[in-house]
């Protein structure tokens, strides 16, 4: 909400700097956003009077003014339209200075002096309008410097106001909270009613009481709406944000400014016969204000005239009964329109407007009466015409219950952690406005207040909300600090899982890089990643590439490593840990991590060979999480879409898949474009974060002996299969097993490829013998003979 | 006589051996089997019996001095040899090593991780929860229902069937107010998302939220807590001030204002010239959050409190565009390891 300091300061004025106020609504909760000054700097501007004026000889658009500055008149030459004998405006004389630094000096204009200017508002950074010379009050005191005369020391302070305080939404309502706050009194605005000059009436009819519970309308004939709004006015609400529109305009949003009450008004001839305030019917449309057309759902509350809708209620009027230039009859209405239905109706249709703003947060269900006698009082003083007497259509039933609410000493002390002196709590109450309904005692509770909530608060409800109300005005910055007292309960460490920071420590060491990247990603480059897997959409996401949830966490690798390769980066190891989402009866969020390795093997250096990533460094990494997690992995060849088909592993522990690993498919590398040779892996997390319980086992006293085999395979034998068939024919006497070298070529057949294994023999209570060692090697390469086919090279 | 001759023909011998090879030859020359003193000792038998004594001791003198001049020899040949040999092996050491270079961790993973420290060291329980909510547990168990304004100042993500990406980490602290009975004393942190991109909004960020529940929990304890907190992850006893403001879930509201960790309330850019910076929101659970989720409000009360974890990170580490933690320049990110 914007408005002026000055402005406020008229109903309450409390003896306090410009800075100091700021403070005391921010901390109140009312936020001072930002103030601006009304306007920019000028100076030696003065109230002065056209005197005389007279064509000028050489030029049509200009003309010859003597401008009366209080002291003495001066020959001044105007182009404005609106320059008049008797005008009072703002006369800048040789030696003022206006914004931007621009001096005013003698000149000639078509060979006539000029000794000076009158300004329009533009040209003072009074806003706009420079299309004529601002027209002051006739009764002005002519000579006064016009940053006086205007109170142009002003600031425009922008309020960010909470949800909750709906109540602030006016000057009226700043000015009650100031007054709280200062412990002042607030002046108001005086508003007799305005007796009828004319019986006319527009009937109202309400069909949708629980949306529309009252409302007020008023015939007013006869207006002459060319007239000028007076500067007073549109200079009040230039510094609340509002321009000027036209005169009914203009009132509307001035007492809803000033009051709070958004107002409306139709054309009266462009409405039919009655108002009645329904629900939006099935296929129903209206042309707003701003030119727009928008198809109306069910839940919309309109106002209607019998031809079909005129405005949406308490959001904008329609394009067809707005106010025209030529408009001489008004209907005016004044309503209360509950908040739920504004609130829902303006997200709808994303229509944030300052009178759904207002009905949203809740407008004073009181206020009808007195706002439209206060709008039909400036109407007439604006722009003339014949008021006609107020229609109320009311139900009372439906309009908001003024609710008791208690409070008592011993829970509000409770809550706060400090004892409130009752005397403050009394203070505070009535400086609220709240009407105190009972005051008791009891021993349990101390002193209980009951108060009914005002009208204009829609805040307040329950005992916590008058608790916030109390603190609010003792401040919150004087209640104590204290930390609260617990027991001291010891931790539960699980040990079947570790934590995901160790995890993270882990990947950190291997020479992974952590990213963070957003969960919603680009649908192309999901699909090409997860082919055949649903991607779960967002309604309204952010962008068009910002629109799926990532079934993975390659899109998002993926993205890293290519705007990192552009930054000329030549080896990226990256891993992520979060959650992915699949799509189905109820989505699946499952906790993933992902690894990504591209480009050098190590950093360059002179110590390491140039040699790029392969498969077996990200496997090398995989192996040793899952050697830190001490879960037993073993890897499968994998037919995979995204992964070479020659090097891509299921990940598999306790003989369920938990991951994949590999070499991104050659046809994903050639559309990626990012050169090739992308390795990643991804597992689920749980996989890697569970940890096998250590247990200790009794060391052999015994000797260890080791027995090398050099054999020959064929290529398709896997040396998980070799390293599976030795486990299985040792058991526990083979407590060491390495794959020491593998060869093919010159020598061996090409069908064929040699691998030297090492096995390491231990018994846990005996050296073995030469003849025991013999016969376990024995019975390895018979069992390899007769499984894969393998000899001895 | 011969010994004096034999004597210092070893000197001359022993001083002229270049390494224990020749050294070697040189023992052996004089005191081998066959060696010069070897052999003047085999000659005792055929003097005098009476000359013996005296001739065998000056032999036996001599060959302990030629001894002994021997073994001062190698000890000074095996340490030059030692010292040329090292000389050999000698490297550059300031040549980098071996090996794999060391990632790290995301600045905002490495901010969390502070906090949750701060917070588990006292005995609160750190808990997650699904980052997609069904529309209860983000905006109804939070008092926030349909049409409530409140929902404008969440810029929600929506999906087909009306569940929403969790716009705070709160939902998961309904859901231990509804499994668990008070005390609670838990943090929340986790992904949470909104539609928003500017330099301090991006539309994933990262929320810590903090529930305590207990009887005669109040607004001091509040203040205490985050107070302290405040200290603690700036390691500045900073200013704190305590605004009021309004929360659908809280009763009364605050937000939380520190004195500028940059300038300390002089004004700077960090703090666009006002001296605070806006870091949390919190206040006391509001009543009707703890009957949904079961709690007697009246026999139980608790404050809450939530802040953007990025936040703290752009204060701690100086950066002044959130988007850079989501772009995972390298360059960036290994600023923190």
């Amino acid at each position: 909400m914007k408005f002026s300091e000055a402005w406020l300061r008229t109903w309450v004025d409390p003896p306090i700097s410009r800075e100091a106020l700021f403070e005391q609504l921010t901390m109140a909760g009312l936020e001072v956003e930002v103030s601006e000054a009304v306007a920019e700097a000028f100076s030696g501007v003065v109230v002065g009077k056209v005197v005389s004026v007279a064509k000028h000889p050489d030029a049509d658009k200009l003309s010859v003014c003597q401008v009366d500055d209080g002291t003495t008149t001066h020959q001044v030459v105007c182009g404005a339209p609106n320059v008049r004998n008797g005008l009072v405006s703002a006369f800048a004389g040789i030696g003022a200075v206006l914004p931007g630094d621009f001096k005013i000096k003698k000149a000639k204009l078509r060979d006539v002096e000029s000794h000076g200017m009158l300004c329009s508002p533009a040209e003072l950074g009074l806003g706009d309008d420079a299309d004529g010379i601002i027209e002051l009050a006739a009764d002005s005191e002519i000579g006064v410097d016009l940053r006086i005369a205007l109170a142009l020391d002003d600031v425009t302070i922008d309020l960010d106001l909470t949800p909750n305080r709906g109540d602030c939404f006016s000057i009226k309502g700043l000015a009650r909270e100031v007054g709280v706050l200062n412990s002042l009194p607030v002046s108001q605005v005086v508003q007799d009613p305005v007796p009828a000059s004319i019986d006319d009436v527009f009937p109202v009819e309400l069909a949708e009481p629980a949306g529309c519970p009252r409302y007020l309308g008023r015939v007013i004939r006869g207006i002459d709406i060319s007239r000028p709004t007076p500067l007073w006015l549109t200079e009040r609400l230039r510094r609340s944000g509002l321009r000027s529109i036209d005169p009914v305009v203009d009132v509307t949003n001035y007492v809803m400014i000033e009051l709070g009450q958004p107002m409306h008004a139709f054309d009266l001839a462009q409405i039919n016969e009655r108002i009645v305030v329904r629900l939006a019917g099935e296929g129903e449309s209206l042309t707003l204000l701003d030119g727009q057309e928008v198809a109306l759902d069910s839940e919309t509350l309109l106002i209607t005239d019998t031809v079909g809708p005129v405005a949406i209620a308490g959001v904008m009027g329609g394009e067809r009964s707005g106010v025209q230039a030529d408009t001489t009859d008004v209907f005016l209405e004044c309503a209360f329109f509950a908040p739920l239905p504004i609130s829902g109706t303006a997200r709808r249709y994303g229509l944030h407007t300052d009178a759904s703003q207002r009905y949203e947060r809740g407008v004073d269900f009181e206020l009808q009466a007195f706002a439209m006698e206060r709008a039909t009082a400036l109407l007439l003083e604006v722009v003339g015409g014949q008021a006609g007497p107020v229609v109320e259509a009311v139900e009372e039933s439906a309009l908001p219950k003024a609710a008791l609410v208690s409070l008592r000493q011993r829970r509000l002390n409770e809550l706060l952690g400090v004892d409130i002196d009752v005397a403050d709590v009394d203070q505070a109450i009535e400086r609220l406005d709240f009407e105190l309904t009972e005051r008791s005692t009891s021993k349990s509770d101390g002193v209980c207040w009951t108060i009914r909530v005002p009208s204009h608060r829609f805040d307040i409800a329950i005992e916590a909300d008058l608790v916030e109300e109390v603190c609010r005005i003792y401040g919150y910055n004087n209640i104590p600090s204290r930390m609260p007292v617990a027991d001291l309960p010891l931790r539960f460490v699980p040990m079947a899982t570790s934590p995901e920071i160790s995890l993270k420590h882990q990947l950190a060491a291997l020479g992974y890089q952590e990213t963070i990247t957003y969960s919603f990603v680009d649908p192309k480059l999901q699909d090409l990643l997860a082919p055949g897997v649903d991607s779960l959409a967002l309604v309204n996401p952010m962008s068009s590439d910002l629109s799926v949830m990532r079934s993975n966490l390659l899109p998002g690798l993926l993205e890293v490593l290519r705007s990192n390769v552009s930054r000329q980066q030549d080896r990226v190891r990256l891993f992520e840990l979060g959650l992915c989402f699949v799509p189905g009866n109820a989505v699946a969020q499952i906790q993933m991590l992902g690894g990504l390795v591209w480009g050098r093997r190590h950093s360059e250096s002179w110590v390491h060979a140039d040699e790029i990533a392969d498969f077996f460094d990200i496997k090398g990494d995989v192996e040793r999480l899952f050697a830190w997690s001490g879960e037993m992995a073993v890897y499968e060849p994998l037919t995979d879409p995204i992964l070479h088909p020659g090097q891509a592993a299921a990940i598999i522990v306790a003989g369920e898949t938990v991951g994949r690993l590999g070499r991104l498919h050659p046809e994903v590398e050639r559309y990626l474009d990012l050169g090739e040779g992308i390795f990643i892996f991804e597992v689920l997390a749980t996989a890697v974060l569970k940890r096998r319980r250590r247990q200790h086992r009794e060391l052999s006293k015994y000797p260890s002996v080791r027995r090398d085999l050099a054999l020959v395979v064929g290529q398709s034998v896997s040396a998980g299969k070799i390293a599976d068939i030795v486990r299985q024919t040792l058991g526990d006497v083979l407590v060491d097993f390495r794959l020491f070298d593998l060869y093919q070529g010159k020598g061996i057949d090409s069908n064929e490829k040699s691998l030297a294994v090492g096995l390491t023999l231990q018994h846990p209570s005996a050296t073995l013998t030469e003849e025991e060692i013999g016969h376990y090697t024995h019975r390895v390469i018979m069992a390899l003979e007769r499984d894969v086919g393998a000899r001895l090279r | 006589m011969d010994l004096d001759k034999i004597l210092k023909e070893a000197e001359v011998a022993i001083g002229a051996a270049v390494d224990e090879r020749t050294l070697d030859e040189v023992r052996v020359r004089f005191l081998g089997k066959k060696g010069e003193l070897t052999a003047l000792l085999k000659s005792l038998g055929q003097l005098d019996p009476a000359k013996r004594p005296k001739a065998g001791a000056a032999i036996n003198e001599a060959k302990t001095s030629v001894q002994t001049l021997l073994g001062a020899k190698k000890k000074s040949l095996s340490s030059e040899q030692l010292a040329a040999s090292l000389t050999a092996e000698t490297v550059d050491v300031t040549l980098p090593g071996r090996g794999q270079s060391l990632g790290g961790l995301h600045p905002v993973t490495q901010t969390m991780v502070r906090i949750e420290e701060i917070f588990s060291g006292a005995g609160y329980s750190v808990v997650t929860g699904p980052e997609i909510e069904s529309d209860y547990y983000n905006f109804e168990a939070l008092n926030i229902p349909a049409h409530h304004p409140a929902r404008a100042m969440h810029d929600t993500f929506y999906f087909g069937d009306g569940s929403v990406l969790r716009t705070h980490t709160s939902p998961a602290q309904v859901h231990t107010m509804e499994s668990v009975e008070p005390p609670i004393r838990i943090i929340c942190p986790g992904r949470v998302y909104r539609r928003d991109s500017d330099l301090t909004h991006t539309p994933m960020f990262h929320q810590v939220e903090g529930l305590v529940i207990d009887r005669g929990i109040g607004f001091a304890d509040l203040k205490g807590t985050v107070t302290e907190f405040i200290h603690r992850f700036f390691e500045k006893e900073l200013e704190v001030r305590f605004r009021a403001s309004y929360f659908p879930f809280t009763e009364p509201s605050a937000e939380v204002d520190v004195r500028c960790v940059h300038c300390l309330g002089k004004g700077c850019r960090v703090c666009s010239q006002k001296g605070w910076l806006e870091v949390m929101g919190c206040g006391l659970v509001h009543p009707n959050v703890l009957e949904m989720s079961g709690i007697d409000s009246e026999e139980y009360s608790g404050f809450a409190f939530g802040f953007g974890c990025d936040r703290l990170a752009m204060l701690l580490y100086e950066v002044d565009d959130l988007r850079m933690f989501f772009e995972n320049d390298l360059r960036f990110l290994q600023q923190f390891n």
